[in-house]
C-alpha cells in the first residue's frame, strides 16, 4: 500500500516510491519537488521566504528558507541512498495572493521564493524540469517520484500535471 | 533588523489584542446588526498565538475555502491586516444583506463580491478604530482587496510576515451568531516598528 505523505507549511518531507508527498493550499509559497529517479527516493520542501541570511533567528526552522530548506531537503533524500547528480526539481507555487502585495518591504515575495529556488538549485547542479508558478490562487499539490508526476490542483480550475 | 521578536511582545500585546478584539467585534456587531436588520450575538473573543503548522487546520483544513480580505494599513502605525470567514459564512452573511436575493450554490457573482467587500470593510473598520481609539494613534485603511481561495494559501500572507520575525502567528478569532454561527478570523500584521509604537501608546513599554 503506498502512502502520501503531509507536508506542512516551513516544513520538508522525504520519501520512497511508490509512496508521495503532498501539500495543501501553497500560496505565496513555493512547493519544491525533487526526485532520484534511480532510487525512487523523493521530497517536498514547502518553503516561505526566500533568503535565511537576512533573518535573525533563521537557523530555528531550516524549511522556511529556499535556501536553507532545499541544501536539507537535498541531505535528507541522499542520507537515504540519493544522488544529487541524478536529482530532478520540478516547481509549484509563487503565487501573488493579492494585489498590492507589491506595497510592502515583502516585495513580491512569491516571486522571489520562486527566483531564490531556482538559484539554489543551480548552485547545486539540480535541474528543474517543470514549473506552474506564479498567478493569483492557491496550490495544492502532489509529488509522485516514481514517475515524477507534479499534480497541481486549484479552486474552480482543471487539475493538472506537469 | 530590530530586536523585537514576536515572543518577547506576546505579553502585553496579547493583552492590547484581546481589548482590540473585545471593542472591535462589539463594534461590528452593533454595525452588521443594523446593516442586516437583525438581531447578532458574539461569543468573547480569542486571542491566538499559533505554530503556523495549526493554523489551516483550526480553520477546519488548509483546503477549506474562504473569503480573505487584506488591507494596507497606513498612518501612525504601518502593516496589514486580514480578515477571514468561511465561504458558506460568507455566503450568508451577503445572502442577508440582499434580503435572500443573492445567488444560488456557494459561488460569488460579481454584486456578490462587492457586497462582500462591504461587509469586510465595515468588520475591519470597527477592529481598526477600537485599536485607533485604543492607541489614539492614526490609522488609514487601503481599500480591500478580497480573495476566495484555499485557506493555507490566503494565510500563507499573514504567515509570510510573520515568518520574517517567528514561527508563529498571531490572530482573533470572533464567533458570532444570527440564526447560523460564523467564525471570523482577524489577523493584525504591523510592521516591526509599529508594534514598538502601540505598546508605547498604550504605556505597556
Amino acid at each position: 500500500m503506498s502512502e502520501i505523505i503531509k507536508v506542512g507549511m516551513a516544513d520538508l518531507k522525504v520519501c520512497k516510491s511508490p509512496d508521495g508527498v503532498t501539500t495543501l493550499g501553497l500560496g505565496s509559497c513555493v512547493g519544491i519537488a525533487l526526485r532520484d529517479p534511480l532510487t525512487g527516493i523523493g521530497g517536498l520542501a514547502h518553503i516561505m521566504l526566500p533568503d535565511s541570511t537576512v533573518i535573525r533567528g533563521s537557523e530555528s526552522n531550516v524549511a522556511k528558507f529556499a535556501d536553507t530548506g532545499i541544501a536539507e531537503l537535498v541531505r535528507q533524500m541522499e542520507a537515504k541512498g540519493a544522488q544529487r547528480s541524478r536529482m530532478t526539481a520540478k516547481l509549484a507555487g509563487g503565487a501573488m495572493m493579492f494585489a498590492f502585495q507589491n506595497k510592502s518591504e515583502l516585495v513580491r515575495v512569491g516571486d522571489r521564493n520562486v527566483e531564490a529556488s531556482r538559484r539554489k538549485l543551480a548552485e547545486l547542479g539540480i535541474r528543474v524540469l517543470a514549473e506552474d508558478v506564479g498567478a493569483n490562487y492557491g496550490r495544492t499539490v502532489i509529488f509522485y517520484p516514481e514517475t515524477g508526476d507534479y499534480v497541481i490542483r486549484a479552486v474552480g480550475k482543471p487539475e493538472k500535471v506537469i | 533588523m530590530s530586536e523585537i521578536s514576536l515572543e518577547s511582545v506576546t505579553q502585553n500585546y496579547f493583552d492590547v489584542l484581546r481589548e482590540i478584539g473585545n471593542i472591535g467585534a462589539g463594534n461590528a456587531m452593533t454595525a452588521l446588526s443594523q446593516m442586516l436588520q437583525c438581531k447578532v450575538d458574539m461569543q468573547v473573543p480569542q486571542v491566538r498565538l499559533m505554530e503556523f503548522q495549526d493554523v489551516g487546520a483550526m480553520m477546519g483544513g488548509e483546503e477549506q475555502l474562504m473569503i480573505g480580505v487584506y488591507l494596507a494599513i497606513e498612518g501612525d502605525i504601518t502593516g496589514s491586516i486580514m480578515f477571514l470567514v468561511k465561504q458558506e459564512s460568507a455566503k450568508h452573511l451577503v445572502n442577508k444583506l440582499m434580503m435572500g436575493m443573492g445567488s444560488e450554490g456557494p459561488d460569488f457573482n460579481e454584486m456578490e463580491l462587492s457586497a462582500m467587500k462591504e461587509v469586510s470593510n465595515i468588520i475591519t473598520g470597527a477592529y481598526l478604530n477600537s485599536l485607533s481609539m485604543l492607541t489614539n494613534l492614526k490609522i488609514y485603511p487601503s481599500p480591500p482587496e478580497l480573495t476566495l481561495d484555499m485557506a493555507g494559501a490566503i494565510l500563507s500572507v499573514p504567515a509570510i510576515e510573520f515568518g520574517t520575525i517567528g514561527d508563529q502567528i498571531l490572530l482573533i478569532q470572533s464567533r458570532f451568531f444570527d440564526e447560523v454561527e460564523i467564525d471570523g478570523y482577524f489577523i493584525l500584521i504591523p510592521d516591526l516598528e509599529s508594534y514598538e509604537k502601540i505598546l508605547t501608546s498604550l504605556g505597556v513599554m
